[in-house]
């Protein structure tokens, strides 16, 4: 009989299921993980001092570029911590559409989570299922800011612009594709944003139902990930765990509930839990999360279409005045250049803001000293703690397991290593 | 919506007068702003409250949401006078040599973010460390996620954690040199890489960005920070 040896093995950085550019530098004992140390910061741009040599509002594209696939959710964060310390509030109308656009971000997200997790366990078409839907969640990005992915639409008291009256179509003759093919792409394009978005919410569910018919009764989804990586409740809270990952272990907490922004206390939706606490019980979670943001961009369409108005708030020393009042008004003029010269300062004091990403909690914490740029500002990112938690979750497992349990962290290196 | 701002404060007042009460001694001081309570307390006490903190009924804090250090150095200097007017006009005169008071006995501070799930509340310790011996004490016996927390802190902030059982480096390069969230730290960094054709590896030097300041940084104290007043702010 051979003798079995430990030995180290290198994990990544360049490795297709290290979701990035993680390393993991693994011990092990035949296939079996006795230690795992994950190694980051290959990505770490140092977002946070970036940001200390920055007006306020500068940096705002900065949280698109954290955690590049839960895109508003990172600014939904940022700015409510400097609502918080200027004392503002953004109009009705601005709170429901960034309870809108987060769910879409959700949605987005948990899109990206699950082909992604479904191709590293080796489940192929999940993944071309999840790109198809994402592709329209961008264009509404795109509609409502002119980006697909870094959107930089939330701003200290409100959001950039209105829900534009017109969703954006496929125009012209393409190499590529038909008139037939165009016209079918743009069949759901003839009214505006909230139109293309009512189709979507409709079309939704039954796409949820077609992964949930590839994979929640599937053998070798389950073999994957039943009995892998559990946390019980007690080693989520003391390992800092948020979001499903939390809720997946059987804790009821979601802040979009417990401490609610933005229009969540008006819209009603439910938090599915997990029971063991393993991976395939945060899947159900996560999949379940899907059909509930579905439900909330439903009532949030509803109500936008029978309330207009102001979707941010009238005071220029924070939120530019209107172009054509710059033109004509020397005030505006002045406020104008004020404004982007030297942005606004903030009363000195600290403030840490949190909204319900769609990997956990993500937090803001800024200290300001009274100037236009924070004097110090954290991030407090949902996925560093779940990293951290890998040691913990992948020993005694096998080498195979680990993949399954990184992809469940549902970890983005953008936010890990900032 | 009115009444929902109204517990919430209500539950913030009960959880000070609780703190108030537990930790009476003078060394301990309670701030309340913006609607959050910051203990700032001193760094010998930071274990025995962290467990009372999370052991106590009345407290309860089952999760350390964040840790992270912060650099006091250059707290409320800016670069530009705003207060009176210079004999010789507003130049965009920007002042580049900023003090940076780095041997101050406060210098450093390590802020602890908890959350409460059982009350639904939160609190902010913040205890402050001297830049000659920039230590405290770990927070893994109490909660484990305070790891990779401390581990980030001392990369950044050359903060120690005494009984961290792994403080190494995590963000940062390997082999690098200094702290690099300090404010004495550059932004453009110490050294910069490229590749050498001759040597056919990648060698280190000195930067050659010039630091520049786009916007400069200003503190009004006037009423340029807007709102509705202090009641909404504490809202």
């Amino acid at each position: 009989m051979p003798e079995i040896r430990n030995y180290t093995l290198n994990f990544g950085p360049q490795h297709p299921s290290a979701h990035g550019v993680l390393r993991l530098v693994l011990e092990m004992d035949g296939e079996v993980i006795e230690r795992a140390d994950p190694h980051i910061g290959l990505l770490h741009r140092g977002t946070e001092k970036l940001a200390e040599y920055k007006p306020y509002n500068q940096s705002i594209g900065y949280m698109d570029r954290l955690d590049y696939v839960s895109m508003m959710c990172n600014e939904h964060g940022y700015v409510r911590a400097i609502e918080k310390l200027l004392g503002i509030q953004a109009p009705e109308r601005a709170q429901y559409i960034r309870t809108l656009f987060d769910e879409i971000t959700r949605i987005l997200n948990h899109l990206m989570w699950l082909g992604a997790h479904a191709l590293d366990i080796g489940a192929m078409s999940v993944f071309l299922y999840c790109f198809r839907e994402r592709e329209d969640l961008m264009d509404c990005y795109e509609a409502v800011s002119g980006a697909r992915l870094h959107a930089t639409y939330y701003r200290p008291g409100g959001v950039h612009r209105d829900l534009p009256e017109q969703m954006p179509r496929y125009e012209g003759k393409s190499k590529w594709h038909s008139a037939r093919e165009i016209a079918q792409r743009n069949s759901a394009r003839d009214g505006s944003l909230l139109d293309f978005i009512q189709d979507f919410t409709e079309r939704f569910p039954g796409h949820v139902d077609e992964y949930e018919t590839l994979l929640t009764d599937n053998r070798i989804w389950k073999q994957r990930t039943v009995d892998i990586g559990i946390v019980s409740p007690e080693r989520a809270l003391q390992l800092g765990f948020t979001g499903p990952m939390v809720r997946g272990s059987g804790i009821e907490w979601d802040l979009r509930k417990k401490q609610p922004y933005a229009a969540y206390h008006q819209v009603d939706f439910d938090i599915p839990v997990g029971v063991n606490g393993d991976c395939y019980d945060r899947y159900l979670v996560r999949m379940e999360e899907m059909r509930q943001s579905n439900r909330i961009i439903r009532q949030c369409v509803d109500w936008l279409r029978a309330n207009p108005g102001p979707v941010s708030i009238e005071d220029h020393k924070v939120v530019p005045p209107k172009r054509a009042e710059v033109k004509e008004n020397m005030e505006a003029l002045i406020h104008h250049f004020k404004l982007f010269t030297e942005g606004y300062c903030t009363p000195s004091g600290e403030v840490y803001a949190a909204v319900e990403a769609p990997k956990g909690e993500f937090g803001c914490y800024i200290v300001s000293d009274g100037a236009n740029k924070p004097y110090r500002l954290k991030v407090r990112a949902p996925g560093f703690p779940h990293l951290a938690a890998l040691d913990e979750m992948s020993r005694g497992h096998m080498l195979a397991d680990v993949v399954a349990i990184i992809g469940t962290l549902d970890i983005v290196f953008g936010e890990i290593d900032r | 919506m009115v009444t929902h701002i109204l517990t919430r404060t209500a539950r913030v007042d009960a959880l000070a007068a609780s703190i108030r009460a537990h930790f009476a001694e003078s060394e301990f001081e309670l701030i309340d702003e913006f609607g959050e309570l910051t203990l700032i307390l001193p760094a010998e006490h930071l274990l025995d409250v962290a467990r009372t903190l999370r052991d106590h009924d009345a407290f309860r804090f089952e999760q350390l949401i964040d840790l992270c250090g912060v650099d006091y150095s250059a707290y409320g200097n800016s670069e530009w006078e705003t207060d009176e007017a210079s004999s010789t006009g507003f130049g965009r005169g920007v002042d580049r040599e900023l003090q940076v008071e780095a041997d101050d006995p406060k210098r450093f501070a390590v802020v602890v973010h908890l959350l409460s799930l059982a009350h639904n509340h939160r609190l902010r310790l913040r205890t402050h460390v001297a830049a000659s011996a920039p230590i405290v004490d770990s927070l893994i016996p109490v909660w484990s996620a305070a790891n990779w927390f401390e581990r980030e802190a001392f990369d950044l902030y050359g903060i120690l954690f005494r009984g961290h059982p792994d403080l190494r480096r995590i963000l940062t390069d390997y082999g690098f040199v200094g702290h690099p969230f300090r404010k004495d730290f550059p932004l453009s960094g110490q050294v910069e890489m490229r590749y050498d054709p001759e040597q056919k590896r990648v060698v280190y030097e000195p930067v050659s960005i010039e630091p520049r300041v786009l916007v400069p940084r200003v503190i009004r104290e006037d009423s340029r920070h807007v709102g509705p007043g202090e009641e909404a702010r504490h809202a």
